[in-house]
């Protein structure tokens, strides 16, 4: 029961994104892909070339091209650089990689910081509350305080 | 082993900073050898090698393959406005010129293959093109804008540079002549 549960919630999930494979949207691949000239997203781009590309998207949504198809196109003609998002394989693996690295590290040096941090005080503290007061000093702190008692 | 902790993030941190400087040092040294930059400073730099699909499907052209001869290296595409007014000039130049050591190539950058065939076709262009949809050559030229047109000596060499459309037959004589002067 559980298991036909996940495999549905899956489904439901898995369909819009098998959906916009075989029949993409104009407006999310020209999120997708890059202007050549201006190297800013189709979507707000006017120039000549972005326009152009704009019109052969929709030619091939409406020859029935799926998305991945659309866009091997156009990697085909301008390169991968037409894409907003580097591919996840080969080289451009490397831009996904590495923020991902980088934030690791980070996580890493803020942990051992703030282990440090509250080792450092941790260690400190049982020092300064076991510290003995002297007797002397002890019984004059009392006087001083019992002149001030009501 | 804190010492030893500390020590290695002092390298990490200054190898990290010399990698960004070594980056920043070899991107400003790549726009310095443009073609176009040393030409701005009165050189006469090797106009970089390329290899490329010729448009009329016969295979690639070699700008190497030329040497010997005068190029008028014209850069251009087809959703470029000032390209087409351009081109029935270098047309009339390349009939002009062809069979005087001076050659004409078109350079198609970014751009639709099928839409750079076309264009040749509307206006009657028939000195040799090539096609560079992904811009390869655009960096190591230096290329600012389209139409541009550099003029390259027998040796390879760039002499002339016209970023713009080619405005009249005297324009594009005075380059030509120029990549024809002995150096």
């Amino acid at each position: 029961m559980r298991a036909a549960a996940l495999a549905v919630i899956a489904l439901v999930l898995a369909a819009p994104a098998g959906a916009s494979e075989q029949r993409p949207s104009a407006a999310e691949l020209e999120s997708e892909l890059v202007c050549p000239v201006c190297e800013t997203t189709l979507d707000t781009s006017n120039a000549p070339v972005a326009l152009r590309m704009k019109a052969f998207i929709r030619e091939r949504i409406a020859a029935g091209d799926t998305k991945s198809e659309i866009k091997a196109s156009l990697v085909d003609q301008f390169g991968p650089a037409v894409l907003a998002e580097p591919p996840k394989k080969g080289f451009e693996l490397v831009a996904w990689l590495l923020p991902l690295a980088g934030l690791a590290l980070g996580v890493v040096v803020v942990g051992l910081l703030a282990w440090r941090w509250s080792h450092a005080r941790g260690g400190d503290e049982p020092a300064d509350v076991a510290e003995p007061l002297d007797p002397a000093l002890e019984r004059r702190l009392d006087d001083e305080l019992a002149r001030y008692e009501p | 082993m804190t010492g030893r902790l500390r020590l290695a993030g002092q390298v990490a941190a200054v190898a990290i900073v010399a990698a960004l400087l070594g980056l920043l040092a070899w991107k400003l040294t790549q726009d310095e050898s443009a073609v176009t930059s040393q030409l701005d400073k009165g050189g006469s730099p090797t106009a970089p090698a390329f290899t490329l699909e010729r448009l009329d499907g016969k295979g690639d052209l070699g700008l190497e393959s030329l040497r010997g001869k005068a190029v008028v290296l014209n850069f251009w595409a087809s959703w470029c406005g000032p390209c087409k007014d351009e081109t029935p000039l270098l047309q009339q130049g390349w009939k002009r010129w062809r069979g005087k050591d001076v050659v004409f190539v078109g350079v198609d950058v970014k751009d639709f293959r099928g839409d750079a065939k076309d264009f040749l076709a509307r206006y009657g262009v028939t000195y040799s093109n090539v096609y560079d949809g992904k811009g390869s050559t655009v960096g190591r030229y230096g290329v600012t804008g389209f139409p541009e047109t550099y003029f390259v000596d027998a040796d390879g060499k760039v002499r002339y540079r016209i970023a713009g459309p080619v405005e009249d037959a005297a324009d594009l004589d005075a380059g030509i002549e120029r990549a024809l002067a002995p150096a």
